[in-house]
Protein backbone atom coordinates (compact mmCIF):
# COMPACT_ATOMS: atom_id res chain seq x y z
CA UNK A 1 0.00 0.00 0.00
CA UNK A 2 2.90 2.35 0.76
CA UNK A 3 4.23 1.88 -2.76
CA UNK A 4 0.84 2.86 -4.19
CA UNK A 5 0.98 6.07 -2.14
CA UNK A 6 4.37 6.87 -3.68
CA UNK A 7 2.96 6.14 -7.16
CA UNK A 8 0.15 8.66 -6.62
CA UNK A 9 2.58 11.28 -5.33
CA UNK A 10 4.87 10.75 -8.33
CA UNK A 11 1.88 10.94 -10.65
CA UNK A 12 1.15 14.34 -9.13
CA UNK A 13 4.67 15.58 -9.81
CA UNK A 14 4.52 14.19 -13.33
CA UNK A 15 1.12 15.80 -14.02
CA UNK A 16 2.38 19.19 -12.85
CA UNK A 17 5.38 19.06 -15.17
CA UNK A 18 3.73 17.26 -18.11
CA UNK A 19 0.50 19.28 -18.35
CA UNK A 20 1.97 22.73 -17.81
CA UNK A 21 4.98 21.87 -19.98
CA UNK A 22 2.71 20.72 -22.80
CA UNK A 23 0.68 23.92 -22.54
CA UNK A 24 3.81 26.05 -22.63
CA UNK A 25 5.25 24.19 -25.60
CA UNK A 26 2.03 24.74 -27.50
CA UNK A 27 1.69 28.38 -26.42
CA UNK A 28 5.28 29.26 -27.24
CA UNK A 29 4.85 27.46 -30.56
CA UNK A 30 1.79 29.51 -31.49
CA UNK A 31 3.45 32.79 -30.53
CA UNK A 32 6.65 31.66 -32.26
CA UNK A 33 4.85 31.20 -35.56
CA UNK A 34 3.46 34.72 -35.32
CA UNK A 35 6.90 36.07 -34.33
CA UNK A 36 8.51 34.35 -37.32
CA UNK A 37 5.88 35.88 -39.61
CA UNK A 38 6.73 39.39 -38.41
CA UNK A 39 10.50 38.85 -38.46
CA UNK A 40 10.39 37.61 -42.05
CA UNK A 41 9.15 41.07 -43.08
CA UNK A 42 10.74 43.27 -40.39
CA UNK A 43 13.76 41.80 -38.53
CA UNK A 44 14.15 45.00 -36.48
CA UNK A 45 11.26 43.87 -34.26
CA UNK A 46 13.10 40.72 -33.13
CA UNK A 47 13.58 41.71 -29.47
CA UNK A 48 9.99 42.82 -28.99
CA UNK A 49 8.40 39.74 -30.53
CA UNK A 50 10.83 37.44 -28.71
CA UNK A 51 9.59 38.76 -25.36
CA UNK A 52 6.01 38.16 -26.48
CA UNK A 53 6.89 34.64 -27.56
CA UNK A 54 8.47 33.81 -24.19
CA UNK A 55 5.42 34.82 -22.12
CA UNK A 56 3.58 31.48 -22.46
CA UNK A 57 6.75 29.67 -21.41
CA UNK A 58 6.39 30.52 -17.72
CA UNK A 59 3.68 27.90 -17.05
CA UNK A 60 6.21 25.17 -17.84
CA UNK A 61 8.55 26.68 -15.25
CA UNK A 62 5.74 26.79 -12.66
CA UNK A 63 5.04 23.12 -13.28
CA UNK A 64 8.73 22.36 -12.93
CA UNK A 65 8.88 24.20 -9.59
CA UNK A 66 5.92 22.21 -8.21
CA UNK A 67 7.48 19.02 -9.60
CA UNK A 68 10.74 19.75 -7.73
CA UNK A 69 8.94 20.71 -4.51
CA UNK A 70 6.89 17.51 -4.68
CA UNK A 71 9.90 15.28 -5.36
CA UNK A 72 11.74 16.96 -2.52
CA UNK A 73 8.72 16.57 -0.23
CA UNK A 74 8.40 12.84 -0.86
CA UNK A 75 12.12 12.40 -0.36
CA UNK A 76 13.15 11.42 -3.85
CA UNK A 77 15.59 14.34 -4.06
CA UNK A 78 18.49 14.41 -1.65
CA UNK A 79 17.38 11.59 0.62
CA UNK A 80 15.51 8.33 0.97
CA UNK A 81 11.97 7.90 -0.26
CA UNK A 82 9.38 8.69 2.42
CA UNK A 83 6.79 6.21 3.58
CA UNK A 84 3.64 7.61 2.00
CA UNK A 85 0.13 6.28 2.56
CA UNK A 86 -2.38 6.07 -0.29
CA UNK A 87 -4.35 8.90 1.29
CA UNK A 88 -1.29 11.16 1.46
CA UNK A 89 -0.28 10.16 -2.07
CA UNK A 90 -3.71 11.15 -3.38
CA UNK A 91 -3.47 14.43 -1.48
CA UNK A 92 -0.14 15.17 -3.18
CA UNK A 93 -1.64 14.27 -6.56
CA UNK A 94 -4.59 16.59 -5.91
CA UNK A 95 -2.27 19.39 -4.78
CA UNK A 96 -0.29 19.16 -8.04
CA UNK A 97 -3.30 19.30 -10.34
CA UNK A 98 -4.05 23.09 -10.19
CA UNK A 99 -0.70 24.09 -11.66
CA UNK A 100 -0.90 21.28 -14.23
CA UNK A 101 -4.43 21.87 -15.52
CA UNK A 102 -4.45 25.66 -15.27
CA UNK A 103 -0.94 25.70 -16.72
CA UNK A 104 -2.05 23.65 -19.74
CA UNK A 105 -5.01 25.82 -20.69
CA UNK A 106 -3.59 29.18 -19.67
CA UNK A 107 -0.38 28.64 -21.68
CA UNK A 108 -2.34 27.83 -24.85
CA UNK A 109 -4.60 30.84 -24.33
CA UNK A 110 -1.59 33.02 -23.59
CA UNK A 111 0.09 31.80 -26.76
CA UNK A 112 -2.93 32.89 -28.80
CA UNK A 113 -3.06 36.24 -27.04
CA UNK A 114 0.67 36.69 -27.58
CA UNK A 115 0.20 36.00 -31.29
CA UNK A 116 -2.48 38.70 -31.41
CA UNK A 117 -0.22 41.08 -29.46
CA UNK A 118 2.62 40.34 -31.91
CA UNK A 119 0.22 41.52 -34.62
CA UNK A 120 -0.14 44.80 -32.71
CA UNK A 121 3.65 45.16 -32.46
CA UNK A 122 3.96 44.46 -36.20
CA UNK A 123 1.70 47.39 -37.01
CA UNK A 124 2.40 49.74 -34.10
CA UNK A 125 5.76 49.00 -32.45
CA UNK A 126 5.37 52.02 -30.15
CA UNK A 127 2.40 50.26 -28.52
CA UNK A 128 4.58 47.37 -27.30
CA UNK A 129 3.91 48.07 -23.60
CA UNK A 130 0.15 48.05 -23.99
CA UNK A 131 0.21 45.05 -26.29
CA UNK A 132 2.24 43.05 -23.76
CA UNK A 133 -0.34 43.64 -21.03
CA UNK A 134 -2.94 41.48 -22.78
CA UNK A 135 -1.02 38.18 -22.70
CA UNK A 136 0.38 39.16 -19.28
CA UNK A 137 -3.17 39.23 -17.89
CA UNK A 138 -3.52 35.51 -18.65
CA UNK A 139 -0.43 34.90 -16.50
CA UNK A 140 -2.41 35.93 -13.39
CA UNK A 141 -4.33 32.66 -13.38
CA UNK A 142 -1.24 30.53 -13.85
CA UNK A 143 0.35 32.32 -10.86
CA UNK A 144 -2.77 31.74 -8.73
CA UNK A 145 -2.67 28.04 -9.58
CA UNK A 146 1.07 27.92 -8.79
CA UNK A 147 0.40 29.53 -5.43
CA UNK A 148 -2.34 27.06 -4.51
CA UNK A 149 -0.32 24.03 -5.64
CA UNK A 150 2.74 25.28 -3.76
CA UNK A 151 0.81 25.96 -0.53
CA UNK A 152 -1.05 22.65 -0.77
CA UNK A 153 2.05 20.51 -1.43
CA UNK A 154 3.95 22.32 1.35
CA UNK A 155 1.09 21.88 3.82
CA UNK A 156 0.79 18.12 3.39
CA UNK A 157 2.39 16.34 6.33
CA UNK A 158 4.60 13.44 5.28
CA UNK B 1 -10.20 23.62 -40.50
CA UNK B 2 -7.37 24.40 -38.09
CA UNK B 3 -7.42 28.14 -37.64
CA UNK B 4 -3.99 28.12 -36.00
CA UNK B 5 -2.36 27.10 -39.29
CA UNK B 6 -2.69 30.73 -40.41
CA UNK B 7 -0.81 32.18 -37.39
CA UNK B 8 2.46 32.70 -39.28
CA UNK B 9 0.73 33.99 -42.40
CA UNK B 10 -1.48 36.49 -40.56
CA UNK B 11 1.47 37.90 -38.57
CA UNK B 12 3.41 38.36 -41.80
CA UNK B 13 0.42 40.05 -43.42
CA UNK B 14 0.14 42.35 -40.38
CA UNK B 15 3.73 43.46 -40.96
CA UNK B 16 2.99 43.97 -44.68
CA UNK B 17 -0.14 46.01 -43.96
CA UNK B 18 2.20 48.82 -42.88
CA UNK B 19 3.19 49.27 -46.50
CA UNK B 20 -0.40 49.51 -47.79
CA UNK B 21 -1.46 52.95 -48.97
CA UNK B 22 -3.37 54.92 -46.35
CA UNK B 23 -5.89 57.71 -46.93
CA UNK B 24 -3.04 60.17 -46.18
CA UNK B 25 -0.93 58.60 -48.95
CA UNK B 26 -3.84 58.97 -51.36
CA UNK B 27 -4.11 62.66 -50.39
CA UNK B 28 -0.40 63.08 -51.14
CA UNK B 29 -0.89 61.42 -54.53
CA UNK B 30 -3.79 63.74 -55.26
CA UNK B 31 -1.65 66.73 -54.33
CA UNK B 32 1.02 65.76 -56.90
CA UNK B 33 1.00 68.15 -59.87
CA UNK B 34 1.56 65.48 -62.53
CA UNK B 35 1.83 61.75 -63.24
CA UNK B 36 5.64 61.77 -62.86
CA UNK B 37 5.44 63.04 -59.28
CA UNK B 38 2.78 60.42 -58.49
CA UNK B 39 5.01 57.66 -59.83
CA UNK B 40 7.96 59.04 -57.85
CA UNK B 41 5.86 58.96 -54.67
CA UNK B 42 4.77 55.39 -55.36
CA UNK B 43 8.39 54.34 -55.98
CA UNK B 44 9.31 55.85 -52.60
CA UNK B 45 6.56 53.69 -51.07
CA UNK B 46 8.28 50.62 -52.53
CA UNK B 47 6.12 50.19 -55.62
CA UNK B 48 7.54 48.85 -58.88
CA UNK B 49 10.39 46.49 -59.65
CA UNK B 50 13.03 48.37 -57.62
CA UNK B 51 14.80 49.80 -60.69
CA UNK B 52 13.09 53.19 -60.43
CA UNK B 53 11.30 52.65 -63.75
CA UNK B 54 8.57 55.25 -64.40
CA UNK B 55 6.49 52.92 -66.58
CA UNK B 56 3.05 53.16 -64.92
CA UNK B 57 1.34 50.06 -66.43
CA UNK B 58 4.41 47.91 -65.67
CA UNK B 59 4.50 49.24 -62.10
CA UNK B 60 0.83 48.43 -61.48
CA UNK B 61 1.21 44.97 -63.04
CA UNK B 62 4.26 44.33 -60.84
CA UNK B 63 2.29 45.30 -57.73
CA UNK B 64 -0.48 42.83 -58.62
CA UNK B 65 2.15 40.12 -59.04
CA UNK B 66 3.79 41.02 -55.72
CA UNK B 67 0.48 40.70 -53.86
CA UNK B 68 -0.06 37.18 -55.18
CA UNK B 69 3.59 36.20 -54.63
CA UNK B 70 3.16 37.02 -50.93
CA UNK B 71 -0.02 34.97 -50.68
CA UNK B 72 1.53 32.01 -52.51
CA UNK B 73 4.45 32.24 -50.10
CA UNK B 74 2.45 32.28 -46.86
CA UNK B 75 -0.85 30.50 -47.55
CA UNK B 76 -1.01 26.85 -46.45
CA UNK B 77 -3.80 26.17 -48.98
CA UNK B 78 -4.12 28.20 -52.19
CA UNK B 79 -7.45 26.66 -53.14
CA UNK B 80 -9.14 29.05 -50.67
CA UNK B 81 -8.15 31.92 -52.98
CA UNK B 82 -9.56 30.38 -56.18
CA UNK B 83 -12.71 32.46 -55.81
CA UNK B 84 -10.67 35.67 -56.08
CA UNK B 85 -9.25 34.63 -59.44
CA UNK B 86 -12.59 33.58 -60.98
CA UNK B 87 -13.10 36.96 -62.71
CA UNK B 88 -9.70 36.60 -64.42
CA UNK B 89 -10.37 32.95 -65.29
CA UNK B 90 -13.76 33.67 -66.85
CA UNK B 91 -12.35 36.75 -68.59
CA UNK B 92 -9.84 34.45 -70.30
CA UNK B 93 -12.72 32.21 -71.37
CA UNK B 94 -14.64 35.17 -72.78
CA UNK B 95 -11.60 36.45 -74.67
CA UNK B 96 -10.78 32.98 -76.03
CA UNK B 97 -14.36 32.34 -77.23
CA UNK B 98 -14.44 35.70 -78.99
CA UNK B 99 -11.02 35.19 -80.56
CA UNK B 100 -11.89 31.72 -81.85
CA UNK B 101 -15.40 32.61 -83.11
CA UNK B 102 -14.47 35.90 -84.78
CA UNK B 103 -10.98 34.92 -85.92
CA UNK B 104 -9.64 38.30 -84.77
CA UNK B 105 -6.40 38.05 -82.81
CA UNK B 106 -5.87 40.83 -80.25
CA UNK B 107 -2.66 41.24 -78.27
CA UNK B 108 -2.54 41.32 -74.45
CA UNK B 109 -6.15 40.39 -73.76
CA UNK B 110 -5.46 37.39 -71.52
CA UNK B 111 -4.52 37.17 -67.85
CA UNK B 112 -1.58 34.86 -67.27
CA UNK B 113 -1.72 34.82 -63.44
CA UNK B 114 -4.67 32.46 -63.03
CA UNK B 115 -5.37 28.71 -63.10
CA UNK B 116 -5.85 28.56 -66.91
CA UNK B 117 -3.62 31.09 -68.70
CA UNK B 118 -4.52 32.55 -72.11
CA UNK B 119 -2.69 30.11 -74.39
CA UNK B 120 -4.16 27.10 -72.59
CA UNK B 121 -7.67 28.57 -72.63
CA UNK B 122 -7.35 29.33 -76.33
CA UNK B 123 -6.33 25.73 -77.02
CA UNK B 124 -9.30 24.40 -75.01
CA UNK B 125 -11.80 26.58 -76.90
CA UNK B 126 -10.22 25.92 -80.31
CA UNK B 127 -10.43 22.14 -79.73
CA UNK B 128 -13.84 22.46 -78.03
CA UNK B 129 -12.49 20.54 -75.02
CA UNK B 130 -14.99 22.26 -72.72
CA UNK B 131 -15.17 19.24 -70.42
CA UNK B 132 -11.62 20.13 -69.27
CA UNK B 133 -12.91 23.33 -67.70
CA UNK B 134 -13.78 23.25 -63.98
CA UNK B 135 -17.30 23.47 -62.47
CA UNK B 136 -19.96 25.33 -64.41
CA UNK B 137 -17.34 26.81 -66.73
CA UNK B 138 -17.58 24.01 -69.29
CA UNK B 139 -21.33 24.42 -69.83
CA UNK B 140 -21.01 28.23 -69.94
CA UNK B 141 -18.16 27.97 -72.47
CA UNK B 142 -20.18 25.67 -74.77
CA UNK B 143 -23.24 27.92 -74.55
CA UNK B 144 -21.24 31.12 -75.14
CA UNK B 145 -19.39 29.50 -78.07
CA UNK B 146 -22.58 28.29 -79.78
CA UNK B 147 -24.39 31.57 -79.13
CA UNK B 148 -21.63 33.73 -80.56
CA UNK B 149 -21.19 31.43 -83.55
CA UNK B 150 -24.89 31.42 -84.41
CA UNK B 151 -26.04 34.91 -83.40
CA UNK B 152 -22.78 36.93 -83.70
CA UNK B 153 -24.07 38.76 -80.59
CA UNK B 154 -21.00 39.61 -78.54
CA UNK B 155 -23.04 41.13 -75.72
CA UNK B 156 -25.08 37.96 -75.28
CA UNK B 157 -21.83 35.99 -75.13
CA UNK B 158 -20.59 38.40 -72.42
CA UNK B 159 -23.82 38.00 -70.46
CA UNK B 160 -23.56 34.19 -70.49
CA UNK B 161 -19.95 34.16 -69.30
CA UNK B 162 -20.43 36.96 -66.75
CA UNK B 163 -23.47 35.19 -65.29
CA UNK B 164 -21.43 31.98 -65.06
CA UNK B 165 -18.69 33.95 -63.25
CA UNK B 166 -21.16 35.24 -60.66
CA UNK B 167 -22.73 31.79 -60.23
CA UNK B 168 -19.26 30.27 -59.72
CA UNK B 169 -18.34 32.93 -57.13
CA UNK B 170 -21.62 32.44 -55.26
CA UNK B 171 -21.23 28.66 -55.37
CA UNK B 172 -17.69 28.98 -53.97
CA UNK B 173 -19.07 31.18 -51.19
CA UNK B 174 -21.70 28.60 -50.28
CA UNK B 175 -19.10 25.83 -50.12
CA UNK B 176 -16.53 27.90 -48.22
CA UNK B 177 -15.88 27.24 -44.54
CA UNK B 178 -14.39 30.68 -44.04
CA UNK B 179 -16.79 33.49 -43.27
CA UNK B 180 -14.74 36.02 -45.22
CA UNK B 181 -15.13 34.01 -48.45
CA UNK B 182 -18.88 33.69 -47.83
CA UNK B 183 -19.19 37.44 -47.29
CA UNK B 184 -16.93 38.25 -50.23
CA UNK B 185 -19.03 36.03 -52.54
CA UNK B 186 -22.31 37.49 -51.29
CA UNK B 187 -21.12 41.10 -51.63
CA UNK B 188 -19.54 40.50 -55.05
CA UNK B 189 -22.68 38.94 -56.52
CA UNK B 190 -25.08 41.44 -54.92
CA UNK B 191 -23.05 44.45 -56.07
CA UNK B 192 -22.74 42.96 -59.58
CA UNK B 193 -26.54 42.50 -59.69
CA UNK B 194 -27.06 46.12 -58.65
CA UNK B 195 -24.60 47.28 -61.33
CA UNK B 196 -26.45 45.20 -63.94
CA UNK B 197 -29.75 46.75 -62.87
CA UNK B 198 -28.39 50.32 -63.04
CA UNK B 199 -26.69 49.85 -66.41
CA UNK B 200 -29.69 47.98 -67.85
CA UNK B 201 -31.98 50.80 -66.74
CA UNK B 202 -29.75 53.35 -68.47
CA UNK B 203 -29.66 51.32 -71.71
CA UNK B 204 -33.37 50.34 -71.53
CA UNK B 205 -32.81 46.58 -71.44
CA UNK B 206 -35.72 44.20 -70.97
CA UNK B 207 -36.61 42.39 -67.74
CA UNK B 208 -35.75 39.08 -69.40
CA UNK B 209 -32.28 40.34 -70.29
CA UNK B 210 -31.70 41.43 -66.70
CA UNK B 211 -32.96 38.16 -65.26
CA UNK B 212 -30.57 36.31 -67.54
CA UNK B 213 -27.64 38.49 -66.48
CA UNK B 214 -28.31 38.62 -62.74
CA UNK B 215 -27.14 35.83 -60.45
CA UNK B 216 -29.04 34.63 -57.41
CA UNK B 217 -27.82 35.75 -53.99
CA UNK B 218 -29.19 35.93 -50.46
CA UNK B 219 -29.29 39.69 -49.91
CA UNK B 220 -30.90 40.76 -53.20
CA UNK B 221 -34.15 39.58 -54.81
CA UNK B 222 -33.17 39.63 -58.49
CA UNK B 223 -36.79 39.41 -59.64
CA UNK B 224 -37.75 42.55 -57.71
CA UNK B 225 -34.54 44.34 -58.68
CA UNK B 226 -35.11 43.61 -62.39
CA UNK B 227 -38.70 44.86 -62.17
CA UNK B 228 -37.51 47.99 -60.35
CA UNK B 229 -34.87 48.59 -63.04
CA UNK B 230 -37.52 48.30 -65.74
CA UNK B 231 -39.56 50.97 -63.94
CA UNK B 232 -36.76 53.52 -63.56
CA UNK B 233 -33.82 54.65 -61.46
CA UNK B 234 -36.13 55.87 -58.67
CA UNK B 235 -37.61 52.39 -58.38
CA UNK B 236 -34.10 50.89 -58.06
CA UNK B 237 -33.31 53.41 -55.32
CA UNK B 238 -36.57 52.59 -53.52
CA UNK B 239 -35.92 48.85 -53.73
CA UNK B 240 -32.33 49.19 -52.48
CA UNK B 241 -33.47 51.40 -49.59
CA UNK B 242 -35.07 48.34 -48.05
CA UNK B 243 -31.91 46.22 -48.33
CA UNK B 244 -28.49 46.35 -46.71
CA UNK B 245 -27.32 48.30 -49.78
CA UNK B 246 -29.32 51.44 -48.94
CA UNK B 247 -26.22 53.64 -49.03
CA UNK B 248 -25.69 52.62 -52.64
CA UNK B 249 -29.19 53.85 -53.43
CA UNK B 250 -28.21 57.35 -52.26
CA UNK B 251 -25.09 57.41 -54.47
CA UNK B 252 -27.16 56.39 -57.49
CA UNK B 253 -28.76 59.82 -57.40
CA UNK B 254 -25.37 61.52 -57.03
CA UNK B 255 -23.46 60.35 -60.11
CA UNK B 256 -22.40 57.14 -61.90
CA UNK B 257 -18.83 57.47 -60.61
CA UNK B 258 -20.09 57.95 -57.04
CA UNK B 259 -22.06 54.73 -57.40
CA UNK B 260 -19.02 52.84 -58.78
CA UNK B 261 -16.96 54.18 -55.87
CA UNK B 262 -19.59 53.04 -53.39
CA UNK B 263 -19.51 49.52 -54.92
CA UNK B 264 -15.76 49.26 -54.22
CA UNK B 265 -16.05 50.92 -50.80
CA UNK B 266 -18.76 48.40 -49.84
CA UNK B 267 -16.27 45.59 -50.49
CA UNK B 268 -13.67 47.31 -48.29
CA UNK B 269 -16.30 47.61 -45.54
CA UNK B 270 -16.93 43.88 -45.88
CA UNK B 271 -13.27 43.02 -45.32
CA UNK B 272 -12.44 45.72 -42.74
CA UNK B 273 -13.18 43.55 -39.64
CA UNK B 274 -10.30 41.31 -40.75
CA UNK B 275 -7.89 43.93 -39.43
CA UNK B 276 -8.67 42.57 -35.96
CA UNK B 277 -8.60 38.87 -36.80
CA UNK B 278 -5.50 36.88 -35.86
CA UNK B 279 -6.21 33.23 -36.64
CA UNK B 280 -7.95 32.65 -39.94
CA UNK B 281 -7.55 33.06 -43.68
CA UNK B 282 -9.59 36.28 -43.43
CA UNK B 283 -6.67 38.75 -43.18
CA UNK B 284 -4.99 37.12 -46.21
CA UNK B 285 -8.11 37.47 -48.35
CA UNK B 286 -8.56 41.02 -47.05
CA UNK B 287 -4.94 41.82 -47.97
CA UNK B 288 -5.46 40.69 -51.58
CA UNK B 289 -8.71 42.66 -51.90
CA UNK B 290 -7.09 45.71 -50.25
CA UNK B 291 -4.12 45.55 -52.61
CA UNK B 292 -6.39 45.25 -55.65
CA UNK B 293 -8.35 48.23 -54.34
CA UNK B 294 -5.29 50.42 -53.87
CA UNK B 295 -3.86 49.43 -57.25
CA UNK B 296 -7.18 50.36 -58.86
CA UNK B 297 -7.16 53.70 -57.01
CA UNK B 298 -3.55 54.39 -58.04
CA UNK B 299 -4.50 53.57 -61.64
CA UNK B 300 -7.41 56.04 -61.49
CA UNK B 301 -5.17 58.80 -60.12
CA UNK B 302 -2.35 58.15 -62.60
CA UNK B 303 -4.73 58.10 -65.57
CA UNK B 304 -6.48 61.24 -64.36
CA UNK B 305 -3.16 63.08 -63.83
CA UNK B 306 -1.97 61.93 -67.25
CA UNK B 307 -5.10 63.43 -68.84
CA UNK B 308 -5.08 66.59 -66.73
CA UNK B 309 -8.38 65.97 -64.90
CA UNK B 310 -9.24 68.51 -62.18
CA UNK B 311 -8.71 67.40 -58.56
CA UNK B 312 -12.45 67.41 -57.73
CA UNK B 313 -13.14 65.06 -60.59
CA UNK B 314 -10.42 62.66 -59.38
CA UNK B 315 -11.49 62.90 -55.75
CA UNK B 316 -15.00 61.78 -56.69
CA UNK B 317 -13.53 58.50 -57.92
CA UNK B 318 -11.16 57.81 -55.02
CA UNK B 319 -11.85 54.59 -53.11
CA UNK B 320 -11.54 54.16 -49.33
CA UNK B 321 -8.36 52.46 -48.20
CA UNK B 322 -8.26 49.34 -45.99
CA UNK B 323 -5.74 50.66 -43.45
Amino acid sequence: MNELGMVYALLGAAAAVFLSGTGSAKGVGIAGQAAAGVISEDPSKFAKVLIMQLLPGTQGLYGLIIGFVTLSKIGLLGGGAADISVKTGLMVLGACLPVGIVGLFSAISQGKTSAAAIGVVAKKPDQFGKAMLFPAMVETYAILALLISFLAVSAIQI
Amino acid sequence: MNELEYTYAVARIRALENSLLSDADIERLLACPDEGQCLQLLIEKGWGDGTGSMDAPAMLKKEEEKAWEVIEDVAPDMSVFDVLSYPKLFHNLKAAVKQVCTGKVTENVFYEDCAIPGSEMLRIVQNKEFQRLPGNMGAAAAEAYDTLLHTKDGQLCDVIVDRATLDAIYEAGLKAEDEIIQEYAESTVAIADIKIAVRSQKTAKSIDFMKRAMAHCRSINTEQLAKAAASGIDAIRDYLSGTSYAEGAATLMESPSAFERWCDNRMIETIRPQKYNTFSVGPLVAYVVARENEIKTARIILTAKQNGFPEDSIRERIREMYV
